[in-house]
Formats: structure tokens, C-alpha cells, sequence
């Protein structure tokens, strides 16, 4: 099956910390993503999930084109994007477009939404149809599901949730395959987030798109995705289908991280078995040797120090975890 | 540390019978350019001891104005109360002179902020910022404020409180920095202990610390929590009851268990469906249709009634009353006995 739309290959991105004004050195490096593999296959979501500081977002830029990895390869249809230059690049581009996660500064305030949505059109103007850029704003819109007599109105006019889809209309405009959601309903109220994750999922069934989608939000996540890929401190630590990650987490972290989740039923309450997680994430700048979760780990072995776990198939877990003690845990249900 | 204790408890019309917390009809309005923006209309809430009410409502929906207002630091201009009473032990605290209000906030009643790191002050040590109450309200000499400073950090598990007292908000993560919120607001062992959002910007699993930590802590001292949030989910954790608002007012009011089992107000009954649950994987999730009102222009009648699926031609014309429908359970809304399928 080669319906692979988009993978990346031991995807790096480290933020150089450097000292001193004039004569800057280097003293250190924020790992922010740290060797990163994943697929993502037509027509398929990619579900995200992680804390903050996991690099997720700083994985959502390198997918696009909006930070340079350090190292490593992103293929989108046999196009190494990491190699490309000029308009090859500028080309290969259209085909991975972005939802941003703030509906509110996502959106430049001083131009009208016809000309947010139509910016995409100028920087590529062989991408216009034939019917004329009007005509394409004016049709986006209404894919989005906003009114297109409004496409002389700013931003400020709109309610976060319709700005959202202004960003989605934005990010339709050059026809891709792939979207990138960084977070796309996390500043909305509830009662407006299923309304712009249902319009996701129907434009996915209707033109055929592939999503990464990357949110804090464990509920939501498992809803609109086929597979989920959970991140820790810049690596992923576990990934498989919804069902598997969900229902047989196998690695500790993904376990603590479902089990801390709270669940809006009162009956389950003291009747769920929570793990209680020590302390804070550590400093991507200076990650635990070996397993990164092991400093606040259960489980954790003087083995775990020494030897970093890769992301495999186990013997006690049905899909890939970075765990050297994976194994599914006997809980009650999360969701 | 007896005397300002001794003072408020000799407040005209302290009564030790009175219920610990009561807001009665509180009307909030804020002046703005745009026009008058109606923020909170007519709530009532009563807080007991040892209770834990959530306050659940989306954005704008008037949560954290009604908890400004109960204490007092609602800004003004352009924010006003225009009606009602916030009773401790049965003062109105609305009409109290604003020096004995200031010895019940803190003392009496405190608060957890959202955002912990706007909240503090950067340019201040956290011991020093939490050692002031004491030196202000107590009386306290620096160094016996400090050591307080220190037993209070160490009292919401900051690990090394003795050698964390010297450092500043932003050397603490996240987490950390909601604690010495929570240690700041509990300082003066207040009564009531309101917490707007407090784990918000947390991520889940510091969020779960943060909880239980708040939990214990309320049992210990038998506090009454009001907690002001918008996830279901942290409600059905913790909540004894739930106070749901919409547009400026408590629509419903319940135990918790009643209201994830039979919400009763339409409101309710919408939100909760529009969680993401297992069974409606693959399909649309059910939405709320349109959006929020603008507080400066809420529809007329039931305030959700151009959002409602039940609503009909009185949900337009006139404001539902509210229903007692079981001795600790309210709804306002026409057509209560629908929406609880009766």
C-alpha cells in the first residue's frame, strides 16, 4: 500500500541555547523534537496528543515548512521537503497547509477576509482556477460554512468559532492533501468546538484530506482520529490505533496521561484508578538519560538510565511502545 | 491575629447561624463605549461549609464577574453592581465600608486566579509576597512571617520549601506557581476559598495534582469551595453541586450526580451532549446551534432560546421563572418537565 501521503524519518529540530553577546557560543540545545517517525496515509487523521513542551507545535511547523529541522527527512509524495529549494519547495508547500491553534491572532486584523483567504492565491497565482480568485474566496467560504456576501468584513466581526473557519478556509485554498491542525479548537467554548470539528471531518470525507491533528484534549483527539501518536518530551513514546492507545495503553506515560484525564460522569468518581504523576515535565534542554520518562515513572529500572527504549513492537503490547516494561494495565474505562 | 478575628466577628449583623456564603439577586453592568454589556443578571448561589459548588459556564458567560463581585475587586469603572447582596454570615458585604471589606477578603474569603503567573508579582520573592499577609493582617514580625512563608509552601507540597522561599514566580513551572497561588489564598485561613479556573493552563497531569491537592486541603479545614470553570469533566470530579449559568444568570442548580444523570434546564442538557463520547465516534458530534449571546444584547425571554431546540413562542416573550424541581434542585426553564422527559 503506497498511499503514504506524508512521513517523516528520524525528524530532529533542536533550538541552539547560546551565551555571550558579541562572541556567541553555543552552550546547549533545547531538544524540542527528537527523532521523529510517523506516516500519515490518504484520507487518514493523525491524532497528536502530548503536554506542553512535548514539541508537538514545534512538530506542526517543521511538517509545514515554518522551521528548519536539525536533521532528518519529511517526505510528501517522494518529495524530500528538508531538500527543496525555490519554487520546487515553494510548490511542494501547497500540498501541506495549516490550521493555527488562536483564532484571534492567527488572522491578520487589518485585512478583509476575502484577502486572508485569497493571500494564499496571490503567492501562488498558478494555482487560481480558472474561474477567477473571487469566485474561489467566495466558494471557500461557503465550503466553510460562512456567508459569502461577508468576505469584506474583518476579522473582529467574526466569532472566534467563525474566525476558526476562516482559518480552515485559508488553509483549503491551495487544494492540499495534508492539513495540519495545531490545536484547532482548544480556545473555543465546548458548545462551538464540535461545530468545527464536525465541518473537519465532513470536508475530510468530502475532499479526501488527510489531517495531522494535534490537540491537549484526549476526548477530542480520540474522536476525530484513526491513529494516535502520543509525544513526550520530544520523542513518541507510543502510537497505534485509537482503540489501542485508548483502551491498551501499554507504555506508563500514556497511561498516567489517560488516567489523569477527568471524566464528566460523577458515578465513576473515586471508582477510577488514578496514577498520580510526581513533579513536572523536565527541561527539554537537559532530558533524563535514556528512558525521558523514567524520572517520574513507577516502573522505572536502573536499566532505564542506560538504555533508551525504541518505539517497537513488544512483547506484551499489540502496537508500538517505547517502554522496556510495556505492558497494558487493567483499569477502568477513561471515556 | 485575635483582634481581626474578634472584629469581624463583631460585624453589625454577623449572625454565626446565617449561611456561610448567599448572593441574592446580584446584578453586574459594565459602561462601555459599545453600550451597556449586561454581565451578570440575577444570580443566586449559596455556598455551605465544607461544600464544593462548581460554577459552570462557557466564556462570557458572567462566572468570573459574579466571583469578582463577591470579592470586591471587580474593576470600576467601567464594571458595576447595579443590584443585589452578597451575604457572609449574613452581612452584605456589598454595603460594608471598604476597610472592614478588605479584613473579610483574605481573612474570610480568598482567591485562586487562573493565571498564576500574571497574579504574582515579578518583581517580589514568593516568600515575600505571601510573608505580607501575614506582617499586614497579623501583625507579624518579617521573621516570623517568613517562617509561616515556609510552613505554608511546605503545606502544598512544594518540595524544598525552605530554600524556594527566596526564589520568584517565574523560577517555578507551572504547577508550582498554582500552589503558591493556593498557598497564598489559604494563608489567613479563610472560610470560603473561591478558585476561578484554577488549572486551566495547567496541562492534566499537574491539573490532577492540583485537585486533589485543593480537595485535601478543603477537607482538612472543612472550607467552602466555589469553583468557577468550564469543563465538565473537572465538575464531575470534585463537585457536590453545580450551578450552571448562561448569559448572566443561573439557569440551573443541582447535585451533582442529578445533573449528569437528568440535566433539567435545555441548556444543560445540550452541553453535556456535546462532549465527545465514545459512541458517537465515526459520526458528527451534537453541537449547539449558533452562538453565545452578546451581553449587550441578550434576546429577550429565555436567553437561550434562539439556540434552543425546544423552544417555542413563550421562550421569546417571557423570562422562565425558576422551577423548584426536587427540594436542592432549580431550572428555569418553560419546559423543564421535556427536557427531564416527564
Amino acid at each position: 500500500m503506497s498511499d503514504v501521503v506524508l512521513e517523516t524519518r528520524d525528524l530532529v529540530k533542536h533550538f541552539p541555547i547560546s551565551k555571550g553577546v558579541v562572541l556567541k557560543t553555543q552552550v546547549g540545545a533545547v531538544r524540542a523534537v527528537d527523532g521523529v517517525n510517523l506516516q500519515l496515509r490518504r484520507g487518514e487523521t493523525l491524532g497528536i496528543v502530548g503536554e506542553s513542551g512535548c514539541g508537538k507545535s514545534t512538530l506542526a511547523k517543521l511538517l509545514v515548512g515554518l522551521e528548519k529541522p536539525t536533521r532528518g527527512e519529511i517526505q510528501v509524495r517522494g518529495d524530500d521537503l528538508t531538500r527543496l529549494t525555490g519554487t520546487a519547495l515553494r510548490r511542494a508547500r501547497r500540498n501541506i497547509q495549516m490550521v493555527m491553534q488562536d483564532p484571534y491572532t492567527s488572522l491578520n486584523p487589518r485585512m478583509t477576509v476575502g484577502d486572508i483567504i485569497g493571500e494564499p492565491f496571490d503567492i501562488h497565482p498558478d494555482a487560481v482556477p480558472g474561474y477567477g480568485k473571487a469566485r474561489a474566496v467566495r466558494d471557500l467560504l461557503d465550503i466553510v460554512g460562512l456567508n459569502p456576501d461577508h468576505i469584506n468584513r474583518y476579522p473582529h466581526q467574526f466569532s472566534g468559532g467563525q474566525r476558526q473557519r476562516i482559518g480552515i478556509a485559508r488553509a483549503l485554498a491551495l487544494r492540499p492533501e495534508i492539513i495540519v491542525c495545531d490545536e484547532p479548537v482548544s480556545a473555543l467554548d465546548v458548545s462551538i468546538q464540535g461545530q468545527v470539528i464536525n465541518l473537519l471531518e465532513s470536508l475530510q470525507r468530502e475532499l479526501g484530506l488527510s489531517y495531522v491533528f494535534i490537540a491537549h484534549d484526549l476526548s477530542v483527539v480520540r474522536h476525530i482520529s484513526d491513529r494516535v501518536a502520543v509525544m513526550y518530551l520530544g520523542k513518541i513514546v507510543e502510537t497505534g490505533n485509537d482503540v489501542a492507545i485508548y483502551d491498551q495503553p501499554t507504555h506508563p506515560y500514556t497511561q498516567a496521561l489517560l488516567s489523569a484525564v477527568p471524566v464528566p460522569d460523577p458515578r465513576l468518581r473515586g471508582h477510577r484508578d488514578q496514577i498520580m504523576l510526581e513533579g513536572d515535565v523536565p527541561s527539554p534542554a537537559d532530558p533524563p538519560s535514556g528512558c525521558r520518562f523514567r524520572t517520574r515513572c513507577w516502573k522505572a529500572q536502573p536499566h532505564c538510565a542506560d538504555q533508551e527504549p525504541r518505539l517497537e513492537l513488544r512483547q506484551r503490547s499489540s502496537h508500538p511502545s517505547a517502554c522496556h516494561y510495556a505492558e497494558p494495565r487493567i483499569t477502568t474505562r477513561h471515556y | 491575629m485575635t483582634d481581626i478575628r474578634a472584629h469581624l466577628d463583631a460585624l453589625p449583623g454577623v449572625d454565626p447561624r446565617a449561611p456561610l456564603l448567599e448572593v441574592r439577586d446580584l446584578h453586574v453592568e459594565f459602561r462601555t463605549r459599545d453600550g451597556v454589556a449586561r454581565a451578570v443578571n440575577g444570580v443566586d448561589l449559596r455556598l455551605n461549609p465544607g461544600e464544593t459548588l462548581a460554577v459552570l459556564g462557557e466564556s462570557g458567560c458572567g462566572k468570573s464577574v459574579t466571583a469578582q463581585a463577591i470579592m470586591g475587586i471587580l474593576d470600576t469603572p467601567p464594571g458595576h453592581v447595579t443590584r443585589g447582596e452578597v451575604r457572609y454570615r449574613g452581612v452584605d458585604l456589598l454595603r460594608l465600608p471598604e476597610a472592614d471589606r478588605r479584613k473579610v477578603r483574605a481573612n474570610r474569603i480568598a482567591m485562586v486566579f487562573q493565571d498564576a503567573l500574571s497574579a504574582l508579582n515579578p518583581v517580589y520573592t514568593v516568600g515575600f509576597q505571601l510573608a505580607e499577609q501575614f506582617r499586614m493582617h497579623r501583625g507579624m514580625s518579617r521573621k516570623d512571617a517568613k517562617q509561616r512563608a515556609v510552613e505554608l509552601l511546605d503545606q502544598v507540597r512544594i518540595p524544598d520549601a525552605r530554600r524556594r522561599v527566596d526564589d520568584y514566580p517565574h523560577q517555578f513551572s507551572g504547577g508550582m506557581r498554582q500552589r503558591v497561588m493556593i498557598a497564598m489564598a489559604l494563608a489567613l485561613d479563610p472560610e470560603v476559598l473561591i478558585a476561578d479556573e484554577p488549572t486551566t493552563a495547567l496541562d492534566v497531569t499537574v491539573q490532577a495534582q492540583i485537585m486533589n491537592l485543593l480537595a485535601e486541603l478543603q477537607q482538612q479545614r472543612g472550607m467552602g469551595l466555589m469553583l468557577i470553570t468550564h469543563d465538565m469533566g473537572v465538575v464531575a470530579t470534585v463537585a457536590d453541586r453545580i450551578a450552571v449559568m448562561y448569559a448572566g444568570k443561573v439557569v440551573e442548580e443541582a447535585p451533582v450526580h442529578d445533573i449528569y444523570a437528568r440535566p433539567a434546564h435545555a441548556y444543560t442538557q445540550a452541553l453535556l451532549e456535546s462532549i465527545p463520547r465514545l459512541d458517537l465516534k465515526g459520526r458528527p458530534l451534537n453541537v449547539i446551534r449558533g452562538l453565545p449571546p452578546a451581553l449587550t444584547d441578550i434576546p429577550s425571554g429565555c436567553a437561550f432560546h434562539p439556540r434552543c431546540t425546544y423552544a417555542r413562542e413563550i421562550c421569546r416573550l417571557e423570562p422562565p421563572p425558576a422551577y423548584r424541581i426536587a427540594p436542592q434542585r432549580i431550572a428555569s426553564c418553560h419546559f423543564v418537565r421535556e427536557v427531564l422527559g416527564v
